[in-house]
């Protein structure tokens, strides 16, 4: 009896354990297979954001940060991708080459995103692209950089949502020779940044008939600049300026007092004074001069109903500032390119039907099939035009005049005045 | 001999350890670990100089970027082969090595930190001057295809692990056998007493010259495995933050111990990936951190193990 007892108390033991371990089995496989069906229709959309929340790049993090934020949000309550929501995961790559390379490879493996995005700095986008590539992730930038059209990276890094700096500096020699003088001195950083200035602004000015009488670089650790000035040839009837950094005020304060009341023209970058208020003292000396802008920081009489709506949503006002605090100025220059990007890999991921990273080639290819994108509230710094073979998009650049402290739009130029001859075709880079 | 079984049965923990982490950790981690495998022979370099023979200096940057760069230049500009490019970085290391030290040991002390600071500095420039060729700044990727010695692809995940190992394997065996040496022992009286090891007729400038050639060998093995492992060799990397990394990871690790610049390295890394997903302001619960340890435990985390309990480590 007790032995009976014994077997069927074991009996039943195994029998509970078995159904036990069946019923675990079957919680984890089940639920497992289901989510699995559901993935594709709730879990979210992951794109991972290589924001610059520290180092050099902070000022522009903050704002790219803002604008990643708010277009987001847009998309979601538009019903997210193919349905489903988009989840925003962002690390501080510190402005640095190694760590953007890491962030770029924790989106991929560790966190799971399908797409990483929105990278400014020429040296993280240059240090984490070989990693994009090598991990099979579409790389979004939003750099301004010519280093995706060059062909120096990979066919997973695209820029489709900002212009690059050969395109915009080219666009400007035609406007700088006619309507502001055909001697041009420049003044630009002696580093990489500086040389594209320099390389293809010269190049394009000279095509205009114009000469660049002096190039003068200054080294990125100075910080006064009185003795380039005397540099400059008295028959100059341009400085071109594209000084960059914390030490731009300076720049600024001393060339006013090298010049005084009679200067030549002077044409300059806005990357110089992105995130600069205009009325900061020094500056006042920039009077009656023009800037490159990638989109205008100042609301202009005729603004189109795509930038008013894309402020609204930034909390950016009228005059290029944050709506909650009036001495926040943003990186409105640059910073739309977010927006469009991230519209762009909606409409990228939609066309291809995106499910998850499996599809991510077929993303690409997406892309890369686009082509014309009217001005709209999916563009709101004007139209564009994506060069798939070359993974870069062109669009309209703005020449605006600081007038009475605020900085007025005075030409616009077409896409065509942008595009340059092909470097490279990723298309023809496998996957 | 007791001693001997100690350290052997330690070098064999570390290096079969870390060969075994690798089919542990997730993807993520074991990417992360060969990082830090390359970024500890950089520390290791330092550690030659700094732990045992008491020269603080802070210009190793340039000697990093001098094999990252001499590997890179040879690739790009040149078109040489991987393997022949990798000796050619540290070719370019030891040369670099070997002038900065024979400048710079003419000076002491503080000195001798300004001057390799200085030296570092002009490195950098120099970088971004020969901008035509280095892209300065923006640095230089290094195409996925090129980065492979015969058909082994040094981009492959499982590989550049096993790369990184090599690598670290071999530097730390090198570390552990010199320490041990006569002469790494003269080192070690060197960093004790300087004055008293000169007068017993060691040629101490001779011996502080060669540990900075091995110390800057050290480095530019590791900057130029870092370009050829990941593909990118920028400006970024001769500046002073790069300079002062080493010195960070020897400090926490524990200067003048073998291990101590793994543990270094490692902790930094892990400190900034963790204290990242905490909040934007990581860098403050980093320097907070760091101040603790260098209040509470001065020697660094393998010399505390070595003061407290383990008085044989190495």
């Amino acid at each position: 009896m007790a032995n009976n007892i014994k077997d069927i108390g074991r009996r039943q033991t195994l029998k509970t354990l078995a159904l036990g371990a069946g019923a675990v089995a079957a919680s984890n496989t089940l639920p497992g297979l289901m989510g699995h069906t559901q993935a594709a229709s709730s879990d979210p959309i992951k794109v991972g954001f290589q924001v610059h929340r520290t180092g050099i790049g902070a000022a522009y993090g903050r704002w790219y940060d803002r604008t990643t934020e708010a277009v987001v949000a847009r998309i979601n309550a538009e019903g997210g991708i193919n349905g489903r929501p988009v989840e925003i995961v962002a690390e501080d790559d510190g402005t640095d080459p190694k760590r953007g390379a890491e962030v770029v490879e924790k989106f991929a493996t560790q966190h799971s995103c399908d797409v990483s995005f929105g990278t400014l700095f020429s040296h993280v986008v240059y240090g984490s692209s070989p990693r994009a590539g090598e991990l099979k992730m579409p790389y979004f930038v939003v750099s301004e950089g010519h280093h995706v059209a060059s062909g120096a990276l990979n066919r997973y890094t695209l820029q489709p949502g900002i212009t690059d700096v050969k395109s915009q500096v080219e666009a400007m020699g035609p406007f700088i020779a006619e309507n502001l003088g055909k001697k041009v001195t420049m003044i630009y950083p002696d580093f990489a940044f500086g040389h594209d200035h320099r390389d293809y602004f010269s190049a394009a000015f000279e095509a205009q008939g114009g000469t660049i009488l002096e190039k003068i670089a200054i080294p990125p650790t100075e910080t006064s600049f009185t003795r380039y000035f005397p540099k400059i040839p008295r028959d100059t009837e341009v400085v071109y300026h594209v000084m960059v950094g914390p030490a731009v005020l300076t720049f600024v304060k001393e060339m006013g007092e090298f010049f005084g009341p009679s200067r030549p023209e002077i044409f300059g970058f806005i990357d110089s004074l992105e995130a600069v208020d205009l009325a900061s003292p020094g500056l006042e000396f920039l009077e009656g001069t023009y800037f490159w802008e990638g989109n205008p920081r100042y609301a202009q009489e005729n603004n189109s109903e795509f930038d008013t709506a894309f402020r609204e949503a930034v909390g950016v006002d009228n005059n290029g500032a944050s709506v909650t605090d009036a001495k926040d100025i943003s990186t409105y220059g640059h910073m739309f390119g977010c927006w469009e990007t991230m519209y762009i890999i909606k409409a990228g991921m939609e066309a291809c039907n995106y499910q998850g990273p499996k599809d991510r080639a077929s993303l690409i290819e997406a892309v890369e099939a686009m082509s014309d994108m009217p001005h709209s509230m999916e563009h709101p710094q004007g139209a564009k035009r994506f060069n798939g073979k070359t993974h870069q998009t062109f669009g309209h650049q703005y020449i605006s005049q600081f007038e009475g402290g605020r900085l007025n739009v005075v030409h616009t130029t077409s896409i065509e005045d942008t595009l340059y001859e092909d470097e490279v075709d990723y298309t023809k880079q496998s996957f | 001999m007791k001693s001997w079984l100690q350290h052997t049965f330690m070098h064999a923990l570390v290096l079969v350890g870390l060969a075994a982490l690798f089919f542990v950790l997730s993807e993520y981690h074991a990417g992360n670990l060969a990082r830090i495998m390359i970024f500890a022979v950089y520390a290791m370099g330092y550690n030659i100089m700094f732990g045992y023979t008491g020269l603080l200096s802070l210009g190793h940057a340039l000697f990093f970027s001098a094999g990252l760069y001499g590997l890179t230049l040879s690739m790009h500009l040149l078109n040489i082969p991987a393997a022949f490019a990798l000796v050619l970085g540290i070719l370019a290391s030891i040369i670099v090595s070997g002038v900065v030290g024979f400048f710079a040991l003419r000076t002491r002390g503080v000195a001798f930190m300004i001057v390799t600071l200085m030296f570092a500095q002009a490195g950098f420039l120099a970088i971004l001057l020969a901008g035509k060729y280095t892209r300065g700044d923006e640095g230089i990727v290094l195409a996925q295809a090129t980065r492979s010695i015969g058909s082994i692809d040094l981009s492959d995940a499982t590989t550049r692990y096993f790369a990184a190992y090599l690598l670290f394997a071999l530097a730390y065996g090198f570390c552990a056998y010199l320490v041990q040496s006569g002469f790494g022992r003269t080192l070690i009286g060197i960093r004790e007493n300087e004055e008293r090891a000169q007068m017993l007729g060691y040629n101490v400038q001779r011996h502080k010259w060669i540990a900075v050639v091995i110390s800057g060998t050290l480095s530019g093995l590791a900057g130029a495995a870092f370009a050829l492992l990941w593909g990118y060799a920028g400006a970024t990397f001769a500046t002073v933050q790069y300079s002062i990394y080493p010195l960070l990871y020897v400090l926490l690790g524990g200067a003048g111990t073998l291990i101590g610049p793994l543990l270094g390295t490692a902790f930094m890394f892990y400190l900034i990936d963790f204290a990242s997903e905490i909040t934007p302001a990581y860098m403050l619960i980093a320097g907070v951190t760091l101040i603790a340890l260098t209040l509470f435990l001065p020697h660094g985390l393998a010399g505390e193990l070595r003061r407290r309990w383990l008085r044989w480590l190495p």
